[in-house]
């Protein structure tokens, strides 16, 4: 009835998971209660839960990355407090089929729930924005992305209460993770709930690629895009080619496991190599879809925050281009010991060394970008020399080890460990950081507090040399990875100091949720009522913070690249309120998202506990939910002009308004313009 | 009651009274490469290691028959990005079934045989 | 910029990309297309692993001994008429002509249903001779992707079912005639992937 569902399934036994069960139950019991009790419920069904809303949806796919950010942490807070410990005889707190999970969920939760949904997040938000437009391609399915993307987290976090994780590693290699050497339900928490945000993923690829091309302002040509879409558009390419891969060698893996098929074992002709071979084919583009975003956001922070444009846009793009292209040629790299011979290694080594020119040509471009502009040290501009310096470091030991002897010594040492953690931690979490502090004013309307930004800028960088520069050493001293014990206590001292860094950027991270806690306290000192906090060059500034559903009254009409620096410079043309508005269709809300990903959690559920009624139970009302809003021919909302002209008029800068209180002529306009940058020590 | 689209899309034959023509054209060709495919297979007129490049190369020209009649794909200036994420679509596709060929022929190759792998266990 | 050209878009001298959102059809059009290829990229996935795996027999049977030319050039034969004559019912659905429409989508569906049943029976004959999925890595692989194409076959026809209840219950409306374009995508498409599946797995077979 229950299939392999049974009471022994929940770890009594475990005080440690118990314990945390009970903190997770009453904190989100309470959170339920205080939402009830305010009577929040109705708007945040109408608001969040059913919005189609870009805007909206980014934002809330930034506070999954945040929740699961604390997940994925404590379980590397607890991998290096054991690591601290277990040296010569002594044997840590945790038992190898503890921390065998512990490492697998947290590269799991790292990089499909926390990197994923904060790279999607940003793109979701700042993407219609920047060209120019009302919203993405089909903002229904975004909703539906976001939805199953959530679904897949529910049922990861399920795992650590009912039943267990996979013990394989965050990619589950067989023959380990064939039925006969985990027969337990890990391996299929870990397959189900990658299935069903990867489906999510993928669609939100197909939603934003198809945004970029099709879906921009008039005028705005390919030339004249802003680079964040630029490298939104190459990163979301690598998702429609390489997630397809993913889901595909996982059914397969899933036929093995469950119908007893022979693809990926070792035994009747199986061949666990090839699982290998493409899952990388999967993976190498992955980093590269978290990685290539995070270039964006530091793109756009060096052009505004010098003043200038940015150096070099054709060969930026040019170079984003390439590292897209050229990510499709180095998956071998991963496993050069796996024994393809000298000239397979060869050839994907030297593309490996490749792939490092073009990355080379954008940091140029960003110094470039720095010279000789008027820099101002705000947060952003912190990240992004941190990410500087971090990543060259990271791409440097990159390069090393793609020469592929040299990898013979350090593959699946703490080396590797360190470098990809180096390269990780530098483009993708310092360009979360620096894209959620840039954009924290346009979609709330007041800026994050800057000291405690700078204060978790240094926990980080500090945090991250002391926990990570150490293994390096370790890792050339023959120090592998996933030890949960090791027998030289010399290693020791390292792997404390390594400890120490980890602490620091705990830290960094509860610094975070408490600047935004005072941010959101220190609101209305910090209230940005011109929509351009920054005096940015892009036109998501161009409109109110936070903006109108519709985003633009009226679509603007591109002219060059940074095209609200070329409207600040042609006088205000653009800013001039229309004088007359016109009725708009935004996309009317659903619930269909969340329901589908509500049937989702039990099919997913079901299937891996093997209880097919219920499964069907998910398949069919997933079916159903899916039916309805097909036929559902009512899709948008008519937003009348006198709303729309009334929301603009109130949310005018104030420099468009003159101390009548009425607004300004183009004349006065431009007088109050130079006056402004005379007082500013001239154009910046 | 008329339909009214709300724009050319891509794949839509512009000259739609015609557009039959163009499905029955398709089907000629391709069963025609169909049947050449499937006398290629079987017979022994052709030289036999030359047999796999044939059926190759009918495949994909049935292929393209597919794309250019029935999807009407083509590279129209209307059409550019599909015909571009078609090529994308293409390259991608060979790299992962020629990249895992490649691959996994120089990893079977140089694998220890099984009984020699289980000897060297005891 | 010629005068088809200027007819097809109604506009002269602007370049494609610079005029600004594309309507609707379009935008669903090519968001579907890049669906499709995403479906391709499993398909060349699973393709790939049946490359790699086909000579992995187990001592077992091999495609040469288990496949049945005759019963496969049929199987194509139904599947590309169903493709001429799912192209017939779109043709007619942008005519509004709705009889057409149904006549041509039923047959194109009972051509499906056709191959689908085609299809099942070798399947069933395999598993019935001792010839299953799990009985080597090249018959897993074999099911894995020959029935990966199955499957989508039966969602597409069900997809079509549910298509032809739409137009009974709401017409010829613009997002009908959209859903009914994507359809002949999909189903175009799926018969762009039996090509290589007849040629690859049924001519290849060693």
């Amino acid at each position: 009835m229950f299939g392999r569902l049974s009471w022994s399934a929940i770890p009594f036994d475990q005080p440690i998971i118990m314990g945390t069960c009970a903190t997770v139950g009453a904190g989100l019991l309470g959170i339920f209660a205080l939402v009830t009790v305010k009577g929040w419920w109705p708007y945040l069904w109408r608001e969040w839960i059913t919005s189609v809303d870009h805007k909206r949806i980014g934002v809330m796919y930034m506070i999954l990355g945040l929740v699961m950010l604390v997940r994925g942490f404590s379980d590397a807070i607890m991998m290096r407090a054991q690591q601290a410990l277990a040296a010569g005889h002594a044997q840590g707190y945790l038992p190898p089929e503890h921390y065998d999970q512990i490492f697998s969920a947290h590269g799991t939760i790292m990089i499909f729930f926390v990197a994923m949904p904060f790279v999607v997040g940003l793109m979701n938000f700042a993407v219609p924005l920047q060209l120019g437009v009302r919203d993405v391609a089909f903002p229904r399915l975004n909703s539906v992305s976001f939805w199953i993307t959530a679904a897949g987290v529910l049922l990861v976090n399920l795992s650590l209460f009912v039943g267990e994780f996979a013990r394989t590693g965050w990619l589950a290699y067989p023959p380990l993770s064939e039925l006969a050497y985990s027969p337990g339900v890990g391996v299929d928490y870990y397959l189900w709930s990658l299935q069903l945000s990867g489906i999510g993923t993928l669609l939100s690829g197909i939603n934003l690629t198809t945004t970029i091309l099709k879906l921009r302002a008039p005028g705005m040509g390919y030339k004249r895009m802003p680079v964040f879409c630029w490298t939104a558009l190459a990163s979301n390419l690598l998702i429609v080619a390489s997630f397809p891969v993913l889901t595909a060698t996982f059914a397969m893996l899933l036929l093995d496991r469950y119908c007893g098929f022979h693809v990926f074992t070792n035994e009747l002709g199986g061949n666990p190599m090839m699982y290998i071979n493409l899952i990388w084919i999967w993976g190498h583009p992955e980093v590269y879809i978290l990685a290539i975003p995070g270039f964006g956001v530091f793109s756009e922070v060096v052009a505004t925050f010098s003043g200038k444009p940015l150096f070099g846009y054709r060969s930026m793009v040019l170079a984003t281009m390439a590292i897209c292209v050229l990510s499709f040629f180095v998956w071998l790299h991963h496993f050069f010991t796996m024994g393809a011979g000298a000239n397979v290694n060869a050839f994907f080594g030297i593309a490996t060394m490749l792939i490092a020119i073009p990355t080379g040509v954008k940091v140029f471009n960003w110094l470039f970008t720095l010279y000789g502009g008027r820099v101002r040290y705000t947060v952003p501009i912190y990240w992004t020399i941190g990410f500087m310096v971090t990543f060259v470091i990271g791409g440097m030991t990159g390069v090393l080890q793609a020469i592929p002897p040299a990898d013979f010594v350090l593959h699946n040492s703490l080396f590797l460990v360190a470098h990809f953690h180096n390269v990780v931690i530098g483009a993708v979490v310092f360009g979360v950081m620096a894209g959620m502090t840039y954009w924290f004013p346009k979609a709330f309307g007041f800026t994050l507090n800057e000291r405690l930004g700078k204060a978790v800028f240094w926990c980080w960088f500090i945090g991250f040399y002391l926990a990570f520069m150490p293994l390096y050493a370790l890792g050339l001293m023959g120090a592998t990875r996933r030890m949960q014990h090791y027998p030289n206590t010399h290693w020791q001292p390292l792997m404390l100091v390594a400890l120490a860094g980890a602490v620091v950027i705990l830290l960094g991270i509860t610094l975070t949720v408490v600047q935004i806690a005072v941010s959101i306290r220190q609101r209305h000192a910090n209230r940005d009522c011109t929509g351009d906090p920054w005096n940015a060059r892009t036109l998501e500034w161009s409109i109110p913070s936070p903006p109108p559903a519709w985003n633009f009254a009226q679509l603007p009409h591109v002219k060059s690249t940074d095209a609200f620096w070329r409207m600040k410079e042609e006088g205000s043309v653009g800013r001039t309120l229309p004088s007359s508005f016109e009725d708009l269709h935004v996309p009317r809300n659903t619930p269909v998202g969340f329901f589908l990903a509500f049937f989702a959690v039990i099919l997913g559920f079901a299937l891996i506990w093997r209880i097919y009624w219920l499964a069907g139970v998910g398949l069919v009302g997933a079916l159903a939910v899916a039916l309805i809003e097909f036929w559902k021919t009512d899709l948008e909302i008519r937003v009348p002009a006198q709303q729309i002209g009334s929301f603009e008029h109130a949310h005018a800068p104030p420099f468009l308004r003159a101390p009548s209180g009425d607004l300004e002529t183009v004349d006065e306009i431009a007088d109050d313009r130079d006056r402004v940058q005379a007082a500013s020590g001239g154009r910046s | 009651m008329q339909v009214q689209p709300e724009g050319q899309a891509p794949g839509v034959d512009p000259q739609e009274q015609h557009g039959a023509r163009s499905y029955l054209i398709g089907l000629g060709y391709a069963v025609a490469l169909t049947l050449a495919s499937f006398w290629a297979a079987t017979t022994s007129f052709v030289y036999a290691p030359a047999v796999p490049v044939l059926l190759a190369v009918l495949a994909i020209a049935q292929m393209g028959v597919h794309v250019a009649f029935f999807l009407h794909i083509s590279t129209a200036p209307d059409q550019t990005n599909n015909f571009l994420a078609l090529l994308f679509g293409v390259f991608v596709t060979a790299l992962v079934i020629f990249g895992s060929m490649i691959i996994m022929a120089n990893l079977n190759h140089m694998m220890v045989p099984m009984d020699q792998l289980m000897h060297m266990q005891r | 910029m010629s005068a088809a050209e200027q007819a097809l878009t109604g506009v002269s001298d602007i370049p494609l990309a610079l005029r600004g959102p594309a309507p609707v059809r379009v935008v669903a059009g090519f968001g579907f297309w890049l669906f499709l290829l995403s479906d391709i990229i499993i398909f060349a996935t699973l393709f790939a692993t049946y490359a790699v795996l086909s000579g992995a027999t187990a001592d077992g049977p091999s495609g040469v001994e288990l496949f049945d030319k005759r019963h496969v050039f049929l199987e194509t034969l139904c599947l590309l008429a169903s493709s001429v004559t799912c192209g017939f019912g779109l043709l007619a659905s942008y005519r509004a002509d709705a009889r057409a429409t149904y006549f041509w989508m039923a047959m194109t569906f009972l051509l499906g249903l056709c191959f689908l049943r085609m299809e099942g029976t070798e399947f069933a004959s395999m598993v019935a001779a001792g010839a299953g999925p799990s009985h080597s890595a090249f018959l897993s692989a074999f099911f894995t992707l020959v029935g990966t194409h199955g499957l989508h076959v039966s969602v597409g026809l069900i997809w079509l079912v549910i298509m032809l209840l739409q137009l009974a219950t709401l017409g010829f409306r613009p997002l009908i005639a959209r859903r009914f374009f994507c359809f002949a995508l999909f189903w175009h498409a799926l018969d762009i992937v039996w090509i290589g599946v007849f040629t690859i797995v049924y001519l290849g077979a060693k």
